[in-house]
């Protein structure tokens, strides 16, 4: 079972690379954006049923791949199979 | 309108005597803004209301200070026309909860609160200390700490020369992480935070205003609960390079003669610096929040006053010269923003949205400020010897492997090593000895910073160990050869409305007054943090004391490390083998009981005169204090880095006692053959008391007839941070 993680910084807390991105971009002249946030995508595959995958997803996330106290998560299946 | 109940003055932290003061003040509720206001100002981190009586009668000056406590930092003249200035800040609470962000914005705070005084930081320093190693959380917490600390540090440029990290299961739920900052400025360029000059312009320069850290400076002042971690989401999240931005913005504004006053926005961000500068000129203030730049959308006036979101700070300007700063910041890439004037009003007025918030007299909040004498009794333990049948009976090296094996004895080199301690390339003695030197940049006169503290020994008698936290620091600067100027002290303890805790915050505070009069060595800066407790259990009293000194002469200085063999070692002061609260006892004996070693501070002085005068005179170059594992420790620690050993021949009843005993205001020196006459002559002079033990030798430890390799202590000095780092 192929899944994604996306993590993102929790609403409301700063995220200094979206403000460099931000910056950098208006500095190249492009206009009519707001609120970058950066996050990171992590692809798993894992041997087991979907239910069963999500259950071992949340606990890899909650142990490890994700700062519960400033980002969020969400598990993402590449396409119905 | 929010409806101001019970409960919402009581989650302010606010007792109803204090808001019984409030209504009377205001002569009406306060709005929810004014309340947060209030509670910001008056909660223990801002108001000093447990602390301020007892730290009122500290020592704040000597010849050297320029500026003492009640700025953003101290400020001695360190001669030449050049300033240090430093400061020293907890970030506790904010550690706990998320270790890496919390250590690298203590950072950043400490920093700030440097360069808003005009000094180009040079140096930083931390205090870090855990629970005891096998507790859960304390891996997480060192690693995301010491990482954090060197994120911040060394993405800044700024070397982190020196600190402590201890383990003591008083600390399990409640870290402490005391960061220290210290800066140079010219002498005659030194900014402050009181504002002047009515009609004058209230700017906010650097990073926008999120809801970062609500009411940060309320949290850290209660005490944690089992739902501490559901407060979780008032994280802030430092962002070095907008510092670096900011620190360099401001050094630019800073050549010209723009800036009337000055202050960074810390605990309880626009509130504080707003109030403080105002109330320290006498003057009023109006802010226009709707010119506060934010970073969310839809922010109340509440959030606004109270964020504490980083990298940011409050300045006063004459209006005519705004452009000129306006042009440096925006060059900077940092926001600029004019968001009120000083009146004459003595009030701070707020509005938001066309409406005003708040509307306070100045006077209220500052001088208003509870402040309490609260009920206080000093307690010490029983003066209970070990007995002799517990002592072991084990040959003294053995011993020694097991201590510097320990946790708290070890070499720090994994925690260090981390933190870029060279960047700027002035750090002219490194980490790892009793202190770190600093070229003050393109002279040949150096800044010796040290910071120290021995909290089992202030648990076991808060009289003793505030003398010996100060005494330690004036030793390690003494050490190196330089002159001790002045101290930061960070105050962290549990919580003072418990008579033993305020006691042995009055206690220990009696004895830093002591040390600090006796020796000539004030307190110029500082923090407070009380209520350090976790489900009702108080830390031990941990009184940081970041030390100063000068080195004239960047070309006489002393290190710790042996150098040549035949070297003649002499401990300097009198080892009576003081063993209650010593390592060893509290560690490999595991007996906690008894007295911490008495500090007799005229010997302090005395011994510690004549060292800095043996350095000073190039009779010595290799001196090292001892304090924390005794005398032998001292030995060792001075034998690791040329890999040059010693000979001891000791004939003593109570060799271990007398090998690891840590009386105090004793030194190790090592002292070259063709010296030693003059040495001697000199100690002799002095009255100083001093005892020929042994001689330096080949890269190996003899004490009578055990030895061992310099090579395999090494391995298991350095090793230990790796070794409890790698286990699952």
């Amino acid at each position: 079972m192929k899944l994604n993680v996306k993590i993102m910084p929790k609403n409301g807390v700063l995220d200094p690379q979206g403000k460099a991105i931000e910056n950098s971009l208006s500095q190249l002249g492009f206009k009519n954006f707001s609120e970058i946030r950066q996050g990171k995508i992590i692809e798993i595959d894992i041997d087991a049923d979907k239910d069963q995958a999500i259950n071992i997803t949340d606990e890899m996330c909650k142990k490890l791949l994700v700062n519960l106290i400033i980002e969020d998560y969400e598990i993402i299946f590449d396409r119905e199979e | 309108m929010i409806k101001i109940t019970k409960e919402i003055v009581e989650e302010h932290g606010i007792n109803s005597e204090e808001y019984d003061f409030i209504l009377k003040s205001l002569n009406r509720e306060p709005t929810i803004t004014e309340l947060g206001i209030f509670s910001a100002m008056w909660s223990e981190h801002c108001s000093y209301k447990s602390s301020k009586y007892w730290l009122s009668q500290l020592p704040t000056k000597n010849e050297f200070v320029i500026q003492g406590p009640g700025e953003n930092a101290g400020v001695i003249d360190i001669g030449d026309g050049y300033a240090a200035v430093f400061k020293m800040e907890s970030h506790n609470h904010p550690s706990f909860i998320e270790p890496y962000q919390g250590a690298a914005t203590g950072v950043g705070g400490i920093l700030r609160d440097v360069f808003t005084m005009g000094a180009r930081p040079v140096a930083l320093l931390n205090s870090i200390r855990f629970g005891e190693v096998s507790h859960e959380k304390t891996k997480h917490l060192l690693t995301g700490v010491v990482s954090g600390i060197g994120g911040y540090g060394n993405c800044m440029g700024i070397p982190t020369v020196g600190g402590e990290v201890e383990f003591n299961s008083s600390y399990n739920d409640n870290i402490l992480v005391n960061a220290m900052c210290v800066g140079i400025a010219k002498k005659d360029k030194i900014f402050y935070s009181k504002a002047s000059g009515i009609g004058n312009s209230v700017v906010y320069v650097g990073s926008k205003t999120g809801r970062d850290g609500i009411h940060g400076a309320t949290m850290a002042s209660a005490e944690f609960d089992e739902n501490s971690e559901e407060k979780r989401p008032t994280v802030q999240v430092g962002d070095p390079f907008s510092e670096k931005l900011l620190l360099e913005a401001c050094m630019e504004l800073m050549k010209m003669d723009v800036i009337v006053a000055i202050q960074d926005m810390g605990a309880a961000g626009l509130t504080s610096s707003a109030v403080e500068m105002a109330g320290k000129g006498n003057l009023g203030i109006e802010l226009d929040l709707d010119k506060v730049p934010c970073r969310e959308e839809k922010m109340s006036a509440y959030e606004i006053m109270l964020s504490e979101s980083q990298e940011r700070m409050l300045m006063i300007l004459e209006p005519d010269k705004e452009n000129v700063a306006k042009e440096i910041f925006e060059k900077w890439e940092l926001d600029f923003s004019v968001i009120g004037k000083l009146t004459d009003t003595n009030r701070l007025i707020i509005n938001h949205q066309k409406e005003t918030k708040a509307d306070i007299i100045l006077d209220i909040l500052e001088k208003g400020a509870p402040s309490y004498k609260r009920p206080y009794e000093i307690n010490i333990f029983d003066d209970e010897g070990i007995k002799e049948d517990t002592l072991i009976n084990d040959n003294p090296i053995s011993i020694l492997k097991k201590m510097i094996a320990s946790p708290n004895l070890c070499s720090r080199k994994w925690v260090w090593e981390q933190y870029d301690h060279m960047v700027m390339t002035d750090t002219v003695l490194l980490p790892g000895g009793d202190s770190a030197i600093i070229r003050v940049h393109g002279t040949n006169k150096g800044l010796s910073v040290t910071s120290d503290s021995t909290p089992r020994y202030c648990a076991s008698d808060p009289y003793e160990g505030g003398k010996q936290a100060v005494a330690e620091a004036w030793r390690n600067l003494i050490s190196v050869g330089s002159l001790p100027i002045a101290i930061t002290d960070c105050m962290n303890f549990g919580n003072p409305e418990k008579k033993d805790i305020m006691g042995q915050f009055a206690g220990v505070i009696k004895g830093m007054i002591e040390a600090c009069n006796t020796l000539n060595f004030p307190v110029v800066s500082g923090n407070v943090s009380l209520y350090n407790e976790t489900n009702g259990k108080g830390i031990n009293p941990t009184p940081v004391i970041g030390g100063v000194g000068v080195v004239e002469n960047l070309d006489i200085f002393s290190d710790q490390n042996l150098k040549r063999k035949n070297d003649f070692i002499l401990i300097i002061g009198k080892t009576t083998g003081h063993l209650t609260q010593s390592i060893y006892a509290n560690e490999l004996l595991n007996y906690k009981k008894g007295l911490p070693p008495k500090v007799n501070l005229e010997e302090e002085l005395k011994n510690g005169l004549a060292i800095k005068e043996l350095i000073n005179k190039r009779l010595i170059d290799t001196s090292h204090d001892i304090s924390d594992g005794g005398l032998l420790i001292a030995l060792t620690e001075m034998s690791m880095k040329n890999i040059i050993g010693f000979e001891l021949k000791i004939e003593k009843d109570n060799l271990n006692s007398y090998l690891f005993g840590e009386d105090q205001a004793r030194y190790a020196i090592a002292v070259e053959e063709n010296k030693i006459e003059d040495v001697r002559l000199l100690l002799n002079e002095k009255n100083v008391f001093f005892e020929e033990i042994g001689q330096a030798c080949k890269d190996k430890i003899i004490i009578n007839n055990n030895n061992i390799s310099i090579l395999e202590l090494k391995e298991i000095y350095e090793n230990w941070f790796n070794n409890y780092l790698s286990k699952a």
